[in-house]
């Protein structure tokens, strides 16, 4: 990820990508770690920003620890022509927290992806079928693959500075 | 387990209200927890020591930055595979092992494996993606996000 950033902004980055400090001057703190001054960790940070570099900062809620356990990804046969309409309109909706178009293959006639969390299957199954009336794509092929184990999680990250 | 991936972590009203309005949008100031306690009707101190906690009772996984990977100039790529049960757990552990993959599930489907891989750079996901399919024999379905969809992610406690 070397191509867009500068050094400076890997240092910020690389410093607050896992935790803000949590103190009363948090971007102080990271100023006084790097040896920059106050305004221009803001600043920077202020960049990425509106870069969209950074998607956002606050609080990253452990979904599971908070009883939204299941996790479905749904997935849905929508005619190339009209494909690009129906994923901006998945993507509006509250239940869905990622939305993408992806290829076909074989075997695999799905080109719309949304995830949709709840608090049971039966949760996120009814979520499914509520979007599908009021979208009206329930004639579309679609199903849910729950996830049944979560095998290995990180985030995106910027590598340490050298 | 750790109680909090067992879904057992109990929040108060204040912490809810913290979780509910602090999923982004936290303050560029010089006193940003003051801001966010004068907005939300809270103690300075109060928030940052709530936060301190849910951090550490894993009620939170971060507070902090959630990154744009292809903003970035990061490739990533979605696969899936079908992994016969019997080699399951050989299969994840040695896919889990790739310092490429960042995110792995098991799903209930005869595609039963999804896993990302990211890199700095397109050839090393190809690579990464032949190598999986050279070491473990299965094919893997190569499904590269075509378009994105805006969302804003925000779970509601």
């Amino acid at each position: 990820m070397a191509l867009t950033l500068t050094a400076e902004e890997r240092d910020v980055l690389a410093a607050i990508q896992d935790n803000l400090p949590l103190v009363r001057e948090p971007y102080a703190a990271v100023a006084t770690q790097l040896g920059l001054g106050e305004d221009r960790v803001i600043e920077i940070v202020s960049l990425l920003l509106a870069q969209h570099k950074i998607k956002r900062i606050g609080a990253i809620p452990n979904h599971y620890a908070l009883g939204i356990t299941a996790n479905g990804m749904s997935v849905w046969d929508i005619p190339d022509a009209i494909a690009t309409e129906l994923g901006r309109r998945l993507g509006e909706r509250d239940e869905i927290t990622h939305c993408y178009k992806r290829p076909r293959h074989p075997g695999w006639p799905y080109n719309i992806f949304g995830m949709v969390h709840g608090r049971s299957r039966e949760a996120v199954v009814a979520s499914v079928e509520q979007i599908a009336r009021d979208l009206d794509i329930a004639r579309y092929p679609h199903d849910v693959l729950f996830s049944t184990r979560l095998l290995k999680k990180r985030g995106t990250r910027v590598r340490a500075p050298d | 387990m750790s109680r909090a991936e067992q879904g057992e972590v109990e929040i108060d009203a204040t912490d809810r209200l913290l979780l509910n309005n602090l999923q982004g949008g936290f303050p560029l100031t010089h006193r940003p927890f003051a801001d966010v306690a004068a907005t939300l009707g809270l103690d300075e101190d109060d928030v940052i020591g709530r936060l301190r906690r849910m951090v550490d009772n894993g009620t939170l996984s971060r507070f902090g930055t959630v990154l744009n990977a292809p903003a970035l100039g990061g490739e990533r790529t979605l696969a899936a595979m079908h992994v016969p049960a019997a080699r399951f757990e050989e299969v994840a552990a040695y896919v889990n092992g790739l310092d490429a993959v960042s995110h792995n599930y098991e799903r209930a489907h005869h595609l039963n494996m999804w896993f990302v891989i990211s890199s700095e750079d397109e050839a090393d996901i190809r690579s990464t993606l032949d190598a999986i399919a050279r070491d473990t024999g299965l094919s893997v379905l190569d499904m590269p996000t075509l378009e994105e969809y805006f969302v804003d992610i925000k779970f509601k406690f």
